[in-house]
């Protein structure tokens, strides 16, 4: 047994070291002329085989020690969860409204959740995409990018207020979803899956060219802030108006500003969770989870694939038009690198490991995907390394997601 | 004309290596029907290894560069091969029985990470190498613009032209290319008969690996320069490319990379660079329209 053990912990440091032999070991560093010459960093990788060496053998011999037993986590899990999801989506919405009123909420934490809850909407608005109808989207990008850049464009060009940018930035996100939808009506699976990601791709090239429009790379700057319903949060408001701290009487914080930022982000989110419920109660939700589960199956009973394909393309379009203004007017400046394709991945990935469908999943997964890497910025290099690592390792531990329980949205009753 | 031709060479050049990447998305895909997206950061990989190979052998040999050539290429093969292989063992291989979408974001996760792994074991500056191969010689020309062909692109397109022949001798004529050909058709029916299934799809990441190092190799000479980015575009270009040859389809994902190619070289020889990558996916879109299993795919038949 310890021979076999041995000879399967050195197959593993064999492998690891011709995986980190070249790429950690010999660095290619710049040379005194500009050209390049190799470094050695052997010690890592020495390192690298030692403790993938000990860990395979250490994982092996405990794995024979242990009695054979299933740990029932997997199962076990979703059973607990279903009593707990009655109070936990509850909690977790109070939790998001008193968060600002909760001592610890400085500056930082406030912005970590604005960006969180604005990737939950995110994942809620490619869930009705994805979860619900069943259509693999990896372009989600290009709306939010839309979004983003008709919120900029309309407020500096025509200088119209936050409240009338929104609904039109999410009615052009709604053509565009449109727009992609024609074309790709007809393609399922993995052809829909390059295709969206070609769109996404197409949107963020127009944008970083059509210089003249967007500013190309540099982005748009100077996209104006969010007002308390035209009541703006600045400290010394021009002549003739007040300002929101006048107003009110309170004493001038630039917090007041974020404050009302994150109840927007959690207002417009919970809007979109309330939309895509009460949708899925409708025959049109009905329609697209059928078509999700078999197309010609709803052809036969007569469901019109075209209209219930398009509609669902575009409301997740919409929403991601929604989330796309409000990221504008968070950061003040857009530019094309906001919107690669890893956001779409980002986004996908919370959808998947959400469990599809599920909502309290997609905000769980926004939480863990998002607001715990956020907490580690200081660690900004290995941040993204571990995220990949993250993806990969939820994927293997829980192929379904994390609550891949979904209520039914139907039942029959008695029996 | 002198222009025209000039353009089809560079694109021969470029879709040669496309195709080569191309080749490995279409047969993970024919045998276990995911994209494996951390395809592309796999062809990073090589061209990393190949330039650390070519840094290596620069002090030893300089003067027998077809020596160094084979050196590298084989060096590239064999290290990328055993990432091909470690790729299939951590990320898909539990995901094997998984929801497509599961196995599909551990792929991306494994994008994510490969990608960034070499950003910081090589750091995120770009990198060089001096040409290795020096000359070439003028096809035609007239009116003060010749038809320049370097020995590199000859090279290259030998190269392709080579490993394909090979590559096809294996797939049709040894006991690997039946295993794979039969774990394309059925899996479980493969098992039935005698075929290790496990090993053929292992197989079939390595044989895909390697090849994809040869297109790695191909760039690092070709461009001269890489960076721990390059696999993104050129997987999701190569990826179109099987795409739109028909996936699952050996010579289609060949004649995919081709057009793909000669679309980008001829549109930027044409129209405009910047927006080559929108003609690219353009055309795609427009083939996925008119003929959705691609040029040379077969229809797949759906059964209620």
């Amino acid at each position: 047994m310890i021979g076999r053990i041995v000879k399967d912990a050195g197959i593993a440091a064999l492998i690891t070291f011709a995986l980190a032999g070249p790429i950690v070991g010999l660095p290619i560093l710049s040379g005194p002329q500009g050209n390049f010459v190799l470094g050695s960093r052997f010690g890592d990788v020495a390192i690298a085989v030692a403790v993938v060496f000990v860990g395979r053998a250490a994982y092996l011999a405990l794995r024979e020690a242990l009695p054979r037993r299933r740990i029932a986590i997997p199962l076990g899990w979703s059973a607990a969860a279903a009593p707990l999801g009655r109070w936990f989506a509850p909690a977790l919405i109070a939790f998001a409204v008193l968060l600002p009123l909760l001592p610890f909420a400085d500056r930082r934490v406030l912005d970590v959740a604005i960006l969180v809850v604005t990737y939950v909407m995110l994942g809620w608005g490619l869930n009705v995409v994805v979860g619900l109808a069943g259509l693999l989207d990896l372009g989600y990008v290009a709306f939010y990018a839309v979004g983003a850049y008709s919120y900029a464009l309309l407020a500096i060009s025509f200088g119209l207020s936050f409240w009338e940018c929104l609904p039109l930035a999410g009615l052009f996100a709604a053509f565009f979803g449109i727009a992609l939808g024609f074309p790709v009506l007809r393609l399922r699976g993995d052809y829909l899956a390059i295709v969206t990601l070609g769109f996404g791709e197409m949107v963020r090239i127009i944008l970083v060219n059509w210089t003249s429009l967007t500013g190309g790379p540099n982005g748009i700057t100077g996209v104006p802030r969010p007002s308390f319903f035209g009541i703006p949060f600045s400290a010394n408001p021009p002549e003739g108006t007040t300002s929101f701290h006048q107003l009110f009487g309170l004493e001038f914080s630039s917090l007041h500003r974020i404050v009302f930022l994150y109840y927007l982000v959690l207002a417009l989110a919970l809007v979109t969770n309330a939309v895509t419920l009460r949708i899925r109660k409708l025959p049109l939700g009905r329609a697209w989870e059928a078509l999700r589960e078999d197309e010609i199956a709803c052809r036969a009973l007569g469901v019109n694939p075209t209209a219930t394909k398009l509609s669902a393309f575009a409301i997740g379009a919409m929403f991601g038009g929604f989330a796309g203004s409000l990221f504008a007017t968070r950061q003040g400046f857009i530019s094309p690198e906001s919107f690669t394709f890893i956001e779409s991945a980002i986004i996908l990935a919370i959808v998947v490991l959400g469990g599809m469908g599920s909502q309290v999943g997609v905000a769980l997964a926004a939480i863990l995907l998002i607001g715990v890497p956020e907490w580690f910025r200081d660690l900004d290099q290995y941040r993204m390394l571990a995220f990949g690592a993250a993806m990969v390792a939820i994927m293997v531990w829980r192929p379904a997601g994390l609550l891949s329980r979904r209520a039914p949205t139907i039942r029959l009753k008695g029996g | 004309m002198e222009y025209f031709v000039q353009q089809l060479v560079n694109g021969l050049t470029l879709g040669a290596i496309y195709g080569l990447i191309a080749i490995g998305y279409t047969m993970v895909y024919g045998i276990i029907g995911m994209i494996n997206f951390a395809h592309g950061e796999i062809y990073m990989i090589a061209a990393f290894v190949a330039l650390i190979g070519f840094l290596l052998l620069s002090p030893v040999g300089a003067g027998a560069v077809a020596l160094a050539l084979i050196l590298v290429l084989l060096g590239a093969m064999a290290i990328t091969a055993v990432y091909g292989w470690a790729l299939e063992r951590i990320a898909y291989r539990p995901l094997r029985t998984a929801p497509r979408l599961a196995a599909l974001i551990s792929a991306i996760g494994m994008s994510i990470l490969l990608q960034n792994y070499v950003q910081l074991a090589q750091g995120a500056r770009v990198k060089a190498l001096a040409p290795q191969i020096h000359g070439g010689f003028t096809l035609f020309g007239s009116g003060g613009f010749a038809v320049h062909v370097s020995y590199l692109q000859v090279v290259i397109i030998l190269l392709t032209f080579a490993l394909m022949i090979g590559f096809t001798l294996v797939i049709t004529r040894t006991s690997f290319g039946r295993a794979q050909r039969a774990c394309e058709q059925d899996r479980i029916m493969a098992a039935l008969v005698g075929i290790d299934v496990d090993r053929t799809i292992s197989m079939t990441f390595v044989v895909g690996a390697a090849i994809a190092a040869v297109a790695g190799l191909a760039v690092t000479l070709y461009y001269g320069v890489i960076d721990f980015f390059i696999g993104f575009l050129a997987g999701v270009k190569a990826f179109t490319a099987a795409v739109l040859g028909g996936i699952g389809s050996l010579p289609g994902a060949m004649l995919g990379g081709l057009l793909i190619g000669l679309i980008e070289a001829f549109w930027s020889g044409y129209a405009s660079v910047e927006y080559k990558d929108v003609a690219t996916f353009s055309i795609l879109i427009m083939v996925l329209i008119f003929r959705p299993t691609g040029l040379l795919g077969r229809p797949e038949v759906e059964k209620v």
